[in-house]
């Protein structure tokens, strides 16, 4: 294949023999950041509440302290405590072969076993590390946003006879959830970044198409500079994507 | 009169600072007791202790019979009983006037969104603010917010009203409307206990007023008794400052 040069040192014909691995990478590393900014919101929200959680009398009070804050305190501490790399690598390596084993996996074992392993094991590694980390992240964000509301709305509530639940889901959460629009978007962005770290475990992503692309060529500035423009271009969507719903849900917070 | 609140022994500490210290108290149906004293004295608390708002250290309250502190007590169905003001309105900024008002009734009472809104219309009538149904509070005064609040509450139907110094933080100017409209309550036989430094409304409205100060009842009495004659060193030295 003949030598495509721009400005005179960039291999143009490097990207576009492999631009199929570069947009597969590039699907797959979009594929894992909207999958892991879903559940790590919905784990957020659960482990968040979870922090917050109170009852009044005994047996409850004692049940939400030992079996819902406190488990959920540790959870956040050893997710934001540990890097992030090192968690992947002891989820892939050491605890998905727990679960998914072809002669004794807790969950699945067998032939079945070795497939998923196979085919799947570094994506689904990578999404439960990714998920954990960020569910962490994004449970102190839920927390910060939950206890910045006033006492006195909830309250109110309480006093027309709204139940926690209710208050929560009406009254509270709806308010804090504007507060936490622009730190879940730096959330997002950051979570996007961070999946690049998958390629360590063979994971198929932008990062690891750079790596072949850069181990087959032993050129570094292509692969590594258009995956940065890549990863440049998905933040700033996802920044625009925060702010037009920041415009949109921002309104009426003014008290 | 039937008796719609018993309070008996009534203590209440925060760590080791004793902010009530034994109240008893009954408060029967239509009742409009006035609740007054210095800062401090535990007159909100002793409020806040009747719908549970916040826990007793010691004592009981009944309300209709029920005691508010028992932990088998369904204490959203008493409160949904219970209508309530607060000294800072507290309404809900992310919702509308209506949506305000209709949000519990529509929840807790199972009321239709149509049936809401007619009786949200219905009582904003009668706070004078019909025309401001689809404003969000932040476009309100204070005056009108608290009047929002107080259709709020209203809007659950509740068989008693409590309000914890409802004008306190209004500007001297919208005083006179919220308290207009908490007269017009009382006349139409609400029970209601008011949390107050309002002494003319005291004076006028109340049936009974109730002088709280270091976490006691000191005294109580028909307006005329309080303000006119106090038996209290205590009492004599409270209203000297503030009437």
């Amino acid at each position: 294949m003949e030598q495509v040069l721009w400005f005179g040192w960039f291999r143009a014909d490097i990207i576009s023999q492999y631009a199929g691995l570069f947009w597969r990478g590039l699907q797959m590393t979009v594929a894992v950041t909207l999958i892991c900014i879903v559940q790590g919101t919905a784990l957020g929200l659960a482990v968040g509440l979870a922090r917050v959680a109170e009852a009044r009398h005994a047996p409850a009070k004692q049940l939400c302290k030992y079996l819902l804050q406190w488990p959920a305190a540790v959870y956040v501490s050893f997710f934001r405590g540990t890097p992030l790399f090192v968690q992947i690598l002891l989820i892939h390596f050491a605890l998905l072969p727990l679960f998914i084993n072809p002669s004794d996996g807790l969950l699945i074992s067998g032939e079945s076993a070795r497939d998923l392993k196979q085919n799947y094991g570094a994506f689904l590694s990578g999404v439960v590390a990714l998920t954990l980390n960020s569910g962490a992240y994004i449970s102190e964000i839920f927390r910060a946003g939950i206890q910045s509301i006033d006492k006195g709305q909830v309250e109110a509530s309480r006093s027309l006879g709204m139940s926690f639940p209710r208050t929560m889901y009406h009254i509270v959460l709806p308010q804090a959830f504007r507060r936490m629009l622009p730190p879940l978007g730096n959330n997002a962005i950051s979570l996007l970044k961070d999946s690049s770290l998958i390629s360590a475990i063979g994971l198929a992503e932008l990062a690891y198409a750079a790596r072949t692309v850069a181990g087959a060529y032993s050129r570094y500035w292509e692969p590594y500079l258009t995956i940065s423009l890549m990863y440049w271009v998905l933040t700033l969507g996802l920044a625009y994507g925060v702010k037009q719903l920041e415009a949109r849900y921002g309104r009426g917070d003014s008290r | 009169m039937d008796e719609v609140i018993r309070v008996k022994g009534l203590t209440k500490q925060f760590g080791q600072n004793s902010v009530l210290r034994g109240i008893d108290c009954a408060i029967k149906a239509t009742e409009v007791v006035c609740v007054i004293g210095p800062s401090g004295s535990g007159k909100s608390t002793f409020l806040r202790c009747l719908n549970g708002l916040e826990d007793a250290s010691g004592g009981q309250i009944l309300v209709h019979g029920i005691p508010v502190h028992e932990p088998k007590t369904n204490i959203d169905a008493l409160r949904s009983e219970i209508g309530m003001v607060f000294q800072r309105f507290n309404l809900f900024p992310h919702k509308t006037v209506l949506e305000n008002i209709t949000l519990a009734p529509c929840k807790v009472r199972g009321l239709s969104p149509t049936q809401a809104r007619l009786r949200a219309s219905e009582l904003l009538e009668k706070v004078g603010l019909l025309e401001k149904i689809d404003a969000y509070p932040n476009q309100l005064s204070g005056g009108q917010q608290q009047r929002v609040a107080i259709a709020r509450a209203l809007a659950m139907q509740p068989r008693i009203m409590l309000f914890d110094e409802p004008t306190s933080a209004l500007d001297p100017e919208m005083v006179g409307e919220v308290l207009a409209v908490m007269q017009a309550l009382a006349e139409e036989g609400m029970t209601m206990v008011v949390v107050t430094h309002e002494m003319g409304f005291a004076r006028q409205v109340a049936d009974r007023v109730v002088f709280i100060d270091e976490g006691v009842i000191v005294e109580e009495g028909t307006p005329a008794a309080i303000f006119d004659t106090p038996q209290h060193d205590r009492t004599r030295r409270f209203l000297s400052k503030v009437l």
